[in-house]
């Protein structure tokens, strides 16, 4: 049976089942949906609650995201990153949106690929261009990036042109293209300014 | 020899897992005492120790970045055995060009230049489903004849989209004549396309609160008459492929897709409806005025290469009912919203009119331009000729927005690949990729 | 010279650098490197209505090995730049490169972090096409570039030999007025 709900009658149940654990937040302006912001502990209870509970059955996670709120702080979350999950179900036809703060010292939650096999690549795309860890994702390689680049592109420190890695290219050359050991760099010992070494220059 | 066994690499007697993949990943990489969890290690899912029952030898085989048959930039690292595939592993990112992290850089109006180039196949359709998702995000209402057009072009964008993905697939499988045929039409579509909008490819039409600019005077013969030599060409198309021995033996049965783990992987459009999902987002969440029209979500059964081919011919033909549903009834009236804070005012005005001069330039300059309210966000889904296309925007109250994630579907579709080939042969391998119709622009962006 | 008439109307004398120019440039075998969207601009110009084979570039190669001709269409990431350059490696001598779009030339309106800002900083590049996507008449008009650059070096090889064989020819000659009398008899 078909029963659509609102996103309103959706976080009601949540808040029904998990009480103080989820909350309802609306951001401003008409015609905003609400969403439910929940910390990463409860994380996995809620979503396998929104996937199995037969009213709710959501059965499509369409996306996984991240924001990262470095410039703009929203009191509602309270931490640097947040993920985002855009939920779907193909039974009632309602869509409904979960976030959860992701502190930035420790940046990991737990992952939804038990959930759902779509998380797989999301997370790892989401992984790839801020850095979160999702516990249990059994594959975190990078995804678009590299595997050997230093840095989270989209970060907001991370500035649009990139720290010089798009013209450090002879250390590819040096150990012939397309070569993986190229670079030893991790994320840790990036080069901040512009250039990379003996890249500079070139 | 049992089809579901090659595909899900499972024996048979077990019950079907709940989450295929989710299994299957397990059992491949977390008890795989090579794996390192994370970045940056180069793992792949393929290590010279993969056993092989026949103790023969094993080869492994790079299909791209640079392949004809991959269509795009690509990678698939192929462990074969002869010519079938033991295992398999993907590898993207050859064409990321950080559209997200521009978007945070360019104005709302700007970036609509830039979706055209993440999925150029159906440009149109990346146009309106990110005009659609910033005037939720602004809360603007779009001029009646502005939608209807955008109806009509999307539709032949996904036209367009879905025969070159057909006549590529039939390529692959030895029928070159069928991609000949597909690029005649779909020039004609680019005929109709420049005509309205000016470009061939890159149409960057919608503006946020409508359209860029009125059709041409003839648009509507040109249009029924593209549409009637659509309905000749669809049937040459089945004609020459349905039915046909070597293209039925070559696409039947290979890369099946079942209709839960279509979901579960987050696949949508043509692929899912396909393996029997009536999911279409035009149907489910109307936008644009779809549910004014009258057409049907066609399915298939089977979920292999042939049931998506299949399913794209269904899907155009839908197309064409609708794109004459619109063409019939196409109002009269503005094609820009009329609120003069989001629209740009015309060209002449503003060289005589003070107001509008004003209002021109505090759209264009730096600082001004569109500002939806702080801390507002939507995710707003369109369907694209490869599924669902989902915008998802924040605006921190500034120019440029905040946050900008594009969901591609191409993403999740190109995800599933490695399941799908593994155990089969190389030559179906090719069979698989070429109707998944992965494009590479969205894929990476 | 005298050796056409003895030829006849049906034949006619070259220089082997002329002729294998004029070969080359009529018969180029393209290696299509297509990324991006102008890729698809690139196929439309393979296909029917434009027809590259017109001007003789219709073997696609997707060999390197058997191409003498590069078309770099579309957006070439950090990531795909090695692989380029590989395949360049691999093309034979000579061999010409034509970078099709704004973004393989220089990088376009996509200055990021990804995206390399024209491939001309890692690879020599013959002719450039502007435009986002370049039209397929641009992309044939491109062609007929890279054939009159062909044709140009074939006559400049030419000439070169040319003069090569005339400086080889100086010393010789003049060794030949010292060495030998002039015949004796006439006077
Ligand atoms: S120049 Fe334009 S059309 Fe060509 S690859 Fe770049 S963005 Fe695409």
């Amino acid at each position: 049976m078909r029963t659509t709900l609102t996103p309103e009658q959706i976080t009601e149940r949540l808040a029904k089942r998990f009480a103080e654990g989820v909350a309802a937040h609306l951001p401003p302006g008409e015609g905003s949906s609400q969403l439910a912001i929940v910390g990463r502990d409860l994380l996995l209870d809620v979503l396998s609650f929104l996937k199995s509970n037969p009213e709710l059955s959501f059965d499509f996670l369409m996306d996984v995201t991240a924001i990262d709120h470095l410039h703009f702080e929203d009191p509602a979350i309270g931490e640097r990153f947040v993920t985002v999950y855009q939920l779907y179900s193909t039974t009632h036809n309602h869509r409904f949106t979960l976030k959860t703060p992701v502190p930035e010292d420790d940046a990991q939650v737990p992952s939804a690929v038990e959930l759902w096999g779509s998380a797989l690549w999301a997370e790892r795309e989401a992984h790839d261009m801020y850095g979160i860890r999702f516990e249990g994702n059994p594959d975190l390689r990078r995804l678009l990036m590299p595997e050997d680049f230093p840095g989270f592109p989209l970060r907001k420190d991370y500035p649009l042109r990139g720290r010089g890695e798009r013209d450090a290219f002879p250390q590819y050359l040096d150990s012939g293209p397309v070569s993986r050991q190229a670079a030893g760099a991790s994320a840790e010992d990036a080069p901040e300014g512009p250039g990379n070494g003996e890249g500079d220059g070139e | 020899m049992n089809k579901e066994r090659e595909i899900t690499d499972k024996p048979v007697e077990q019950d079907p897992p709940d989450h295929l993949g989710a299994d299957l990943l397990r059992k491949g990489l977390a008890e795989d005492p090579d794996y390192r969890g994370e970045h940056p290690e180069p793992r792949f899912f393929i290590t010279d120790e993969t056993e092989d029952d026949f103790g023969g030898r094993m080869m492994t085989l790079n299909l791209g970045p640079q392949h004809p048959a991959t269509h795009g930039t690509l990678r698939v690292i192929l462990k074969v055995r002869g010519e079938k595939i033991i295992a398999a592993d993907t590898e993207i990112g050859f064409l990321h060009t950080g559209f997200e992290k521009l978007a945070e850089h360019m104005s709302y109006q700007q970036w609509v230049t830039v979706t055209d180039r993440m999925n150029y196949m159906s440009a149109m359709n990346n146009n309106v489903g990110y005009a659609i998702a910033c005037e939720q995000l602004l809360g603007v209402e779009v001029p009646r004849r502005a939608q209807v057009i955008r109806v009509i072009l999307s539709e032949f964008s996904r036209l367009a989209d879905h025969i070159v993905c057909n006549g590529l697939a039939g390529m692959d499988v030895g029928a070159f004549s069928l991609m000949l045929w597909a690029f005649e039409r779909r020039e004609k579509v680019y005929d109709l396309m420049e005509a309205v909008t000016g470009t061939r490819l890159t149409t960057s039409y919608t503006r946020i609160g409508g359209v860029f600019r009125d059709l041409p005077e003839d648009f509507e013969e040109m249009a029924k008459s593209l549409v009637e030599e659509f309905r000749r060409f669809l049937e040459e198309m089945r004609s020459m492929t349905l039915g046909n021995r070597i293209f039925e033996d070559r696409m039947r049965g290979v890369g099946v897709i079942r209709g839960e783990d279509a979901v579960n992987w987050g696949i949508t459009g043509p692929i899912l409806r396909a393996s029997g999902v009536a999911y279409d987002v035009r149907k489910a969440m109307p936008y644009s005025g779809y549910e004014r029209y009258d057409f049907e979500i066609p399915t298939q059964e089977d979920g292999d290469s042939y049931a998506r081919f299949v399913q794209r011919l269904a899907e155009c033909e839908q197309s064409l009912d609708i794109i004459c549903q619109a063409l019939d009834d196409l109002p009269d009236g503005p094609i820009l919203s009329e609120d003069k804070k989001i629209s740009l005012p015309e060209k002449d005005e503003v060289h005589q009119n003070i107001e509008s001069l004003i209002h021109h330039f505090k759209q264009i300059m730096f600082g001004h331009g569109i500002l939806p309210e702080r801390g507002r966000e939507v995710y707003s889904a369109t369907e694209s000729p490869n599924g669902e296309l989902g915008y998802y925007m924040v605006s921190d109250g500034e120019m440029n927005s905040y946050k900008t994630r594009v969901r591609p579907p191409s993403i999740f579709h190109f995800a599933v690949l490695p399941q799908l080939i593994e155990g089969s042969m190389i030559s179906d391998a090719i069979a698989v990729l070429g109707t998944l119709n992965v494009i590479a622009g969205e894929l990476d962006r | 010279m005298g050796l056409e008439k003895l030829l006849g109307d049906n034949i006619i004398t070259t220089s082997v650098n002329s002729l294998a120019s004029w070969a080359r440039k009529n018969a180029l075998w393209p290696m299509p490197f297509g990324t991006a969207c102008c890729a698809i601009e690139m196929m439309a110009t393979l296909s029917g209505r434009f027809d590259m084979a017109r001007f003789g570039a219709e073997v696609i190669r997707f060999s390197p090995r058997q191409a003498d001709l590069m078309i770099v269409s579309g957006r070439i990431s950090i990531k795909m730049m090695p692989v380029l350059l590989k395949i360049y490696e691999q093309m034979p001598e000579p061999k010409w490169v034509i970078s099709m779009g704004a973004c393989a030339s220089s990088g376009g309106v996509f200055d990021t972090y990804t995206l390399v800002q024209g491939v001309d900083q890692f690879l020599p590049v013959h002719c450039y096409i502007p435009g986002c996507p370049p039209r397929p008449e641009s992309l044939l008009d491109a062609l007929m570039k890279i054939q009159a650059i062909i044709g140009e070096e074939g006559e400049r090889d030419e000439k070169e030999e040319m003069e090569i064989a005339a400086q080889l020819e100086k010393p010789a000659s003049a060794e030949r007025e010292t060495t030998e009398p002039p015949l004796p008899g006439g006077s």
